[in-house]
């Protein structure tokens, strides 16, 4: 088993000098966020299916090939198909029955449900893989504090554990490898289980430790005593920003009005 | 300066409360520690307010040091928590990665790194604060001894040009010499023992200084007395390649080695050459990448030739391994019932079983600490435990990774002693290590990895 450091690591297949992957990490940021509370806001199929174009159209200035999507992005296919397979299938039965009986089958409203819940799904999780797949990581740290001034204490923290992901993945193999020579496996599911459960406790362990040494190698070069910080790295929110964001908001705004004009807007609350 | 004294007398603790670092409600203090006349952590914050490294630290474990993903980031993360104006910033760094040699740009991702070119990139870090006090805490336990020697020369070249002073800990005495001026020897239970120019510490108390586990210079630990004697084969290699878990290019290849009953090999080479990985092969615990790896009828007892085919407790009984980390092996919660696990996993009545734990607690010194919890244990107690837990099972082929790292002398003589003995009684040992003198003391066999591909 390993842990998908994948996503965290700096971006490969990707072309960085994409407009939008060039674009500030905050105002990417935004418009994932901007696109998912569209999406949350209801749940009919229209809204979601227009937005999900909608994002598919500007994906060439995203600077993700299909290949790079596809590697980074097929978790997000692999989770939605099913959900919404099972949706169709045993969801709220509601118009006539296309296939199967009662209370296995798909009607009408289970099947535009099912499809409903894919399309949100992926078009929720899109421009989130964009975001992840463009941005570094230490980039969009940089853009959090000084764009948006969040607390840098806070912001450098999180960016120092993130990298500790990736230690933890290989100490996971090393105590998967140290536990076989010890003469521990193959003892059956439950075992197997018990295993895994002491194998996590010694990660905890180590975690704890590793993290300790680097908070002390963090606050030896001073991190934490001052609230006064330089940065090396500027990061600026230029007008081509703006504009991104602009079009995040055009495209929720978009893909709204083209549930209410079908029809099928309604807010979740409401429903 | 260096400062000595045996395991557990506090000199990392010392290190740290120089650099300001000891949080006052965690432990209990007596007496005062002052920075330039200003107390230590008063001396840090003001410090950092006003854009001065007073101190800076530079720990023994380079992989949980790095903070940034890319290289020049991570040397520049001190300036900016410093407040150091950003046109300023850049050519720091520069400058401090060009003076510990560092071979790679600025936008290098720092997991891509070796142990060596990490330890190297953390004191450029250290460096490019411009510290007036140095504090270096085993800064070179993991690295291979052309990395260590580069390391040394750059920190003694920076003290030199920058008129910086520095602390060292430091367990291998020796190859710093040439920049000590001045040794303080800690005591185990609080105080100073000595204080002094280096000879006139050595003169004084040599002896008594060995006899704590400190590395004298010109009083090895201790030699082993037995020596190797003929065995059968148990364990042949042929053209064998090894790859990390993930890794689709092989760390070392085209190996060819033989482990015989009562030898001893080491595997050297530089850091980054595959040794690690290459132990975990022989050990059987990762399928090889290409060529073969067979285990003789002797070692295989009907178990098949191929050890990672070998079912774990198959495995445990006849090759034991012991890792770098003695943390990653402990499944136990005190440390008798960690020496049981493996005889009662592959079987044995548990009468024998009983005796064969006692006899190791006896043996290892760790009686003591039966019922004590594995992870509270000190450094080379540790150690001990972990090549306990392995012989409790009586494999006839020893998988050691760096078994002396962070050891001091008194656990390093012990260490020896032991292997010695078991090469005696016919257990083959196969020993992946940086450390000359253990390849000295034991070797009957070295094979020396190229540097690696990667």
């Amino acid at each position: 088993m390993s842990l998908p450091t994948d996503v965290l690591s700096s971006p490969t297949g990707v072309d960085t000098g994409a407009p939008l992957a060039r674009a500030n990490p905050s105002a990417k940021l935004a418009v994932a966020l901007v696109l998912s509370l569209a999406l949350v806001l209801t749940t009919d199929a229209v809204t979601a299916g227009a937005a999900l174009v909608l994002v598919l159209l500007a994906l060439p200035w995203c600077g993700l090939g299909p290949r790079a999507l596809w590697r980074r992005g097929w978790v997000l296919v692999v989770a939605a198909v099913p959900a919404g397979v099972f949706t169709a299938l045993l969801g709220v039965d509601s118009g006539a029955v296309l296939v199967g009986s009662d209370p296995v089958d798909v009607t009408t409203g289970s099947a535009a449900a099912g499809l409903a819940l894919v399309l949100r799904l992926l078009a929720i999780g899109l421009p989130g893989v964009v975001l992840l797949s463009t941005t570094d990581p230490t980039d969009l740290a940089d853009s959090l504090a000084q764009d948006l001034h969040l607390p840098h204490r806070f912001v450098l923290s999180a960016l120092a554990a993130m990298r500790l992901f990736g230690v933890l993945a290989e100490e996971w193999t090393a105590l998967g490898q140290a536990r076989r020579a010890r003469g521990f496996g193959e003892q059956g599911p439950l075992g197997r289980l018990r295993g895994a459960g002491g194998q996590l406790f010694a990660l905890l362990v180590l975690a704890v430790r590793r993290a300790t040494v680097l908070a002390t190698a963090m606050e030896a070069r001073g991190f934490g005593a001052s609230t006064h910080r330089t940065w090396a790295r500027p990061s600026r929110v230029r007008p081509g920003d703006v504009a991104v964001v602009l079009g995040g908001v055009a495209i929720a705004v978009a893909a709204t009005a083209a549930g209410v004009a079908a029809g099928t807007w309604q807010l979740v609350l409401t429903g | 300066m260096l400062l000595l004294g045996a395991s557990g007398s506090g000199k990392s603790t010392l290190l740290r409360g120089l650099a300001g670092l000891l949080d006052p409600e965690t432990g209990d203090e007596e007496g005062v520690l002052e920075l330039d006349t200003v107390p230590v952590r008063r001396a840090r914050s003001e410090g950092v307010q006003a854009g001065v490294a007073r101190t800076g630290l530079l720990l023994q474990d380079p992989s949980s040091q790095t903070v940034l993903a890319r290289c020049g980031d991570d040397v520049a993360f001190g300036c900016e928590n410093h407040g150091v104006p950003r046109e300023q910033i850049w050519p720091r760094v520069q400058e401090a990665l060009d003076a510990v040699g560092f071979p790679y740009g600025l936008d290098r991702s720092t997991s891509r790194l070796s142990g060596g070119e990490r330890q190297r990139l953390a004191l450029a870090g250290v460096l490019a604060l411009r510290p007036r006090l140095l504090l270096l805490d085993e800064p070179t336990a993991m690295l291979d001894p052309a990395a260590a020697d580069g390391l040394r020369r750059t920190v003694g070249r920076v003290l030199d040009e920058t008129g910086a002073g520095c602390v060292l800990v430091e367990h291998r005495v020796e190859p710093w010499l040439p920049h000590v001026d001045r040794v303080v020897v800690l005591a185990p239970g609080g105080g100073v023992r000595a204080d002094g120019p280096p000879a006139e510490v050595f003169a004084v108390h040599g002896e008594e200084l060995a006899a704590d586990g400190v590395w004298v210079p010109g009083r090895p630990p201790g030699r082993p007395q037995r020596g190797p004697r003929t065995g059968p084969r148990l364990l042949t290699a042929t053209g064998l390649a090894v790859a990390r878990s993930g890794a689709r290019r092989p760390a070392a290849r085209d190996v060819d080695l033989g482990l015989d009953a009562g030898r001893c090999l080491a595997v050297t080479g530089p850091n980054g050459a595959g040794k690690s990985t290459l132990a975990l092969a022989l050990a059987g615990l990762a399928a090889p990448a290409a060529g073969r790896l067979a285990a003789s009828d002797e070692l295989a007892a009907g178990a098949g030739p191929l050890p990672h085919r070998w079912r774990a407790r198959t495995l445990a009984a006849r090759i034991g391994t012991v890792f770098q980390e003695p943390a990653h092996q402990f499944v136990a919660a005190n440390v008798a019932d960690e020496l049981a696990v493996g005889p009662r996993l592959t079987g044995l009545d548990p009468t024998t079983a009983r005796r064969r734990v006692e006899e190791l607690l006896e043996r290892l010194r760790l009686g003591h600490l039966a019922q004590a919890n594995p992870f509270t244990l000190s450094g080379g107690e540790q150690r001990r435990l972990s090549v306990a837990t392995v012989l409790a099972t009586r494999p006839r082929l020893l998988v050691l990774d760096e078994p002396t790292f962070g050891q001091d002398g008194r656990t390093w003589a012990e260490l020896v002693a032991l292997l010695d003995e078991l090469r005696g009684e016919g257990v083959g040992i196969c020993a992946v290590t940086h450390d000359a003198e253990l390849v000295d003391a034991l070797a009957d066999d070295v094979l020396r990895l190229p540097a690696g591909a990667a």
